[in-house]
């Protein structure tokens, strides 16, 4: 395939890439090398059904009791049988997650926000955020179901509490890596301190946000988990706990295969997400 | 005419008796030392000195950047005051944001001076052309060459429309040959706007080739060593450069130079 037939004139909009003063095109990859670009993807999907495959052979062939480790086939047919009670309790914890997460991300956006434009907030506010994150889930769990009860407030809590740090110190190690020279010259344009923060330091820390979101996704799914499994009336945590309690091992794997799930979809989310918020980031990457 | 191609109304610089000193730790380093310096309206005027001397530390206080400890800075005869911003500034780097288009960075400072973005954005428009980006505008900025940027840089200082503009050695970072062609570009847009021009450089060839005065800075803390008027004719071209008198001037700026940097070391 020719070098010219992977190049299309490019439209008014979108990104031009060019050097020199020559005509703006886009780069179309060919089908080899999308092949090439899945290729990359396949190792991580090959490795997990590996796993699973030697797995089924193993539990078969040593004839292990259910009970104890029951076969990936058997987790997944009892998942189907059960899946009206599993969707119950899926949803139940992604209404969590979702509702944590968001209101997570806003809490994150305040304060970092605040404590990036008052010096005394953040010299004040930091050493206590540090050491609410020393605070151990296990311990505050327990005691959010008692001064909360049952319902969604504790776990949105529980989330909130241990997914906002790793974004507020992603956002502020964002906000101070502005340049020195762009701040300057943005005042010399005129620039009020709030102009300023939002023409070049938020934009700047965006990178570094969603690097914090990432991180947090993973302890969001966690922190759900943990707070329905010390207490509440529907979510994958106390079915975990539940389908433990009467040896049913298959549907214990089953929650434990949907969490998987829904931390992959919560990352491929964020990264869609990212792509679609700083699509310069990332046509950047490419070139360089 | 259009408002984009209007030459602008120039100012001259006048600082007097202009001292700087920084606080470093418990030590008080003196960077400007009773700074004697003008720029008439319209002219182009360069600053040299060894590096680290004080120069962009001067730039600073023209812009309103920072105060000085003593002395007056004044600009079309009025004093300078916090929060003025009298001055079109341009750095080394390009600065130009990585998540705006080429004319979204252009249009920032109307922006930020309250312009609509559609006003903003028409105004840019017609600037695109004179400074070779036409086809550009919707383009992100890492897509550029260097030289196209630091154009693009240039094109965000011209637009801002400031009786005065400050480039700190806005070139640098160029290779020779794209150097050269935005010298001789720098010169078509000074010629067609009429700005007053401060302009830092280490560069004594770029110096002569542009400038109507040259102002030589001394080992820190800067004084001014002297004071040159290129009586090169205008309108210049690269050829100037083999000129009898271009060589004169080059080695008188290049004798008094070695001699600062010689004193930089010396007290380093």
């Amino acid at each position: 395939m020719s070098v010219i037939s992977n190049i299309r004139a490019r439209s008014a909009s979108g990104v031009a890439t060019a050097d020199g003063a020559a005509a703006e095109v886009e780069w179309v990859p060919s089908w080899s090398e999308r092949r090439r670009e899945a290729m990359v993807y396949l190792p991580g999907l090959l490795l997990p059904i590996a796993i699973l495959v030697v797995w089924q052979l193993y539990v078969s062939a040593a004839n292990v009791s259910p009970t104890v480790l029951p076969t990936p086939i058997r987790i997944v047919t009892q998942l189907y049988e059960q899946r009206e009670i599993a969707w119950i309790n899926t949803a139940q914890t992604l209404e969590e997650m979702a509702v944590g997460f968001v209101l997570s991300v806003i809490v994150a956006l305040l304060i970092a926000f605040v404590m990036d434009n008052l010096r005394w907030v953040r010299n004040a506010l930091y050493p206590t955020l540090i050491a609410s994150q020393t605070i151990p889930v296990i311990a505050i769990a327990p005691l959010m179901i008692i001064w909360f009860g049952f319902g969604l407030l504790p776990k949105v809590l529980l989330i909130v509490l241990v997914t906002f740090f790793p974004i507020v110190v992603a956002l502020l190690d964002g906000f101070a890596a502005t340049e020195r020279e762009a701040m300057d010259l943005l005042r010399t344009m005129g620039s009020s301190r709030l102009q300023t923060f939002r023409l070049v330091r938020f934009p700047g820390a965006l990178p570094n946000f969603f690097t914090g979101l990432r991180i947090s996704a993973t302890y969001a799914v966690l922190a759900a988990i943990f707070a329905e499994y010390v207490g509440a009336y529907h979510g994958l945590g106390i079915w975990m706990s539940q389908s433990k309690s009467s040896f049913r091992t298959d549907l214990v794997f089953g929650a434990i295969g949907i969490c998987a799930l829904i931390s992959i979809a919560l990352f491929a989310l964020i990264a869609i997400a990212s792509r679609f918020v700083m699509p310069w980031h990332y046509a950047a990457r490419r070139k360089g | 005419m259009e408002a984009a191609t209007t030459r602008a109304v120039s100012a001259g610089v006048e600082l007097h008796g202009v001292s700087k000193t920084f606080r470093d730790g418990r030590r008080a380093v003196q960077v400007l030392k009773d700074i004697q310096f003008t720029a008439e309206p319209g002219e182009f005027v360069s600053v040299i000195g060894p590096s680290g001397c004080g120069k962009s530390t001067l730039f600073k206080l023209v812009a309103g950047l920072e105060r000085a400890d003593t002395g007056t800075t004044e600009i079309a005869g009025k004093a300078v005051e916090p929060g003025d911003h009298p001055v079109a500034y341009m750095p080394q780097k390009d600065l130009l944001l990585p998540w705006r288009s080429v004319i979204r960075n252009v249009t920032m400072p109307l922006e930020i001076g309250g312009l609509g973005k559609s006003e903003a954005i028409e105004r840019a428009r017609k600037l695109f052309p004179i400074f070779g980006l036409e086809g550009f505008e919707d383009a992100y900025p890492f897509t550029l060459s260097g030289g196209m940027r630091q154009r693009a840089a240039l094109m965000r200082t011209v637009i801002q429309e400031r009786p005065l503009m400050l480039l700190d050695e806005p070139f640098g970072a160029l290779d020779s040959l794209t150097r050269t062609e935005m010298q001789e570009f720098l010169l078509d847009v000074w010629d067609r706007f009429g700005h007053t021009i401060v302009f830092i450089t280490h560069d004594i060839r770029e110096a002569i080739y542009l400038s109507d005065t040259i102002y030589v800075m001394t080992a820190r803390p800067a004084r001014v060593r002297m004071k040159i008027s290129v009586d090169l004719p205008r309108p210049r071209n690269i050829d100037v450069i083999t000129a009898p008198r271009f060589t004169e001037l080059e080695a008188e700026l290049l004798h008094a130079l070695r001699e600062e940097n010689r004193q930089q070391e010396a007290t380093i």
